[in-house]
């Protein structure tokens, strides 16, 4: 059987590589990219606590599906706001974006 | 070591190299084929862990909507990507800082846990998961309410995208 720190490791290690992701990238899609993996992260752990602590309480699996519709959401309004920039501006590097930079 | 051990390295090894993939590669149409690589990983270990619905709920949606919609958004803004250069920041070493930081932390943190490397408690013999997760969905005492919510904000976030991402007649 596996142990519960294997997956624990790997999420955290998968989130380490989306938050890279965040931070490093210039494309706009790219970020939104990196956020997904951030989200996948957070699935394998809420679905491992499920499994390794109780597996008769389902409230890890509901967390789960909540971050599924929440992850929806938030490529959708995302992307379109990508789309939206890139008709105005031309462009979707997130560092040319500056009209409200100071 | 057993099978479900070696089935899942092969997959975390796999996950963890595509997404390095997902960002490091130019390429955005790959960056996002190797997303779909670590989403498809994810619901491989979604499996092993007894929960079917949410490992096809994860092909379904993450891998048969989100992904296909990151595709279409990068054909939709893809001119300028080849022109812009690098695909990093300059300072893209202090992200790499940053996120090897956060992940040592968090296995310091993790070691220090003492529910760290406990083993799967067994399911109960005729424990039907699908079945407990739909009824912990619309059962007044246990989520139903969040439900809602969550299926009001998915059609408020759509009409919102629609909005946005609209054409107006004569703007171009």
């Amino acid at each position: 059987m596996i142990p519960l720190s294997w997956y624990l490791v790997l999420s955290a290690a998968l989130f380490s590589i989306g938050l890279f992701g965040v931070l490093a990238r210039r494309n706009a899609v790219a970020i939104l990219l990196g956020i997904e993996l951030m989200l996948n992260a957070v699935n394998i752990n809420l679905v491992s606590f499920w499994r390794y602590n109780d597996p008769t309480r389902m409230d890890g699996q509901v967390f789960a599906v909540i971050v599924f519709a929440v992850a929806a959401a938030e490529v959708a309004v995302g992307l379109a706001l990508i789309i939206s920039v890139y008709r105005r501006r031309n462009t979707v590097a997130a560092d040319e974006i500056d009209l409200m930079k100071w | 070591m057993t099978v479900a051990q070696i089935v899942f390295l092969i997959t975390a090894a796999v996950m963890l190299g595509s997404a390095f993939m997902v960002v490091t590669t130019k390429n955005l149409v790959h960056a996002a084929l190797w997303l779909i690589v670590t989403l498809f990983g994810a619901a491989v270990l979604f499996a092993t862990l007894n929960a079917g619905f949410i490992a096809v709920i994860q092909v379904v949606v993450y891998i048969g909507a989100i992904a296909i919609l990151f595709i279409f958004a990068v054909m939709l803004t893809r001119r300028t990507m080849s022109e812009t250069g690098a695909g990093l920041n300059p300072n893209w070493w202090l992200s790499a800082a940053i996120a090897v930081i956060l992940f040592g932390g968090l296995a310091w943190l993790l070691r220090g846990w003492d529910g760290f490397s406990k083993a799967a408690p067994a399911l109960p013999s005729g424990f039907d998961s699908v079945g407990a997760l739909a009824q912990a969905l619309v059962s007044p005492e246990a989520y139903v309410l969040p439900f809602e919510v969550a299926s009001v904000l998915l059609l408020a976030a759509l009409v919102g995208a629609v909005y946005i991402a609209f054409q107006k007649k004569g703007e171009e």
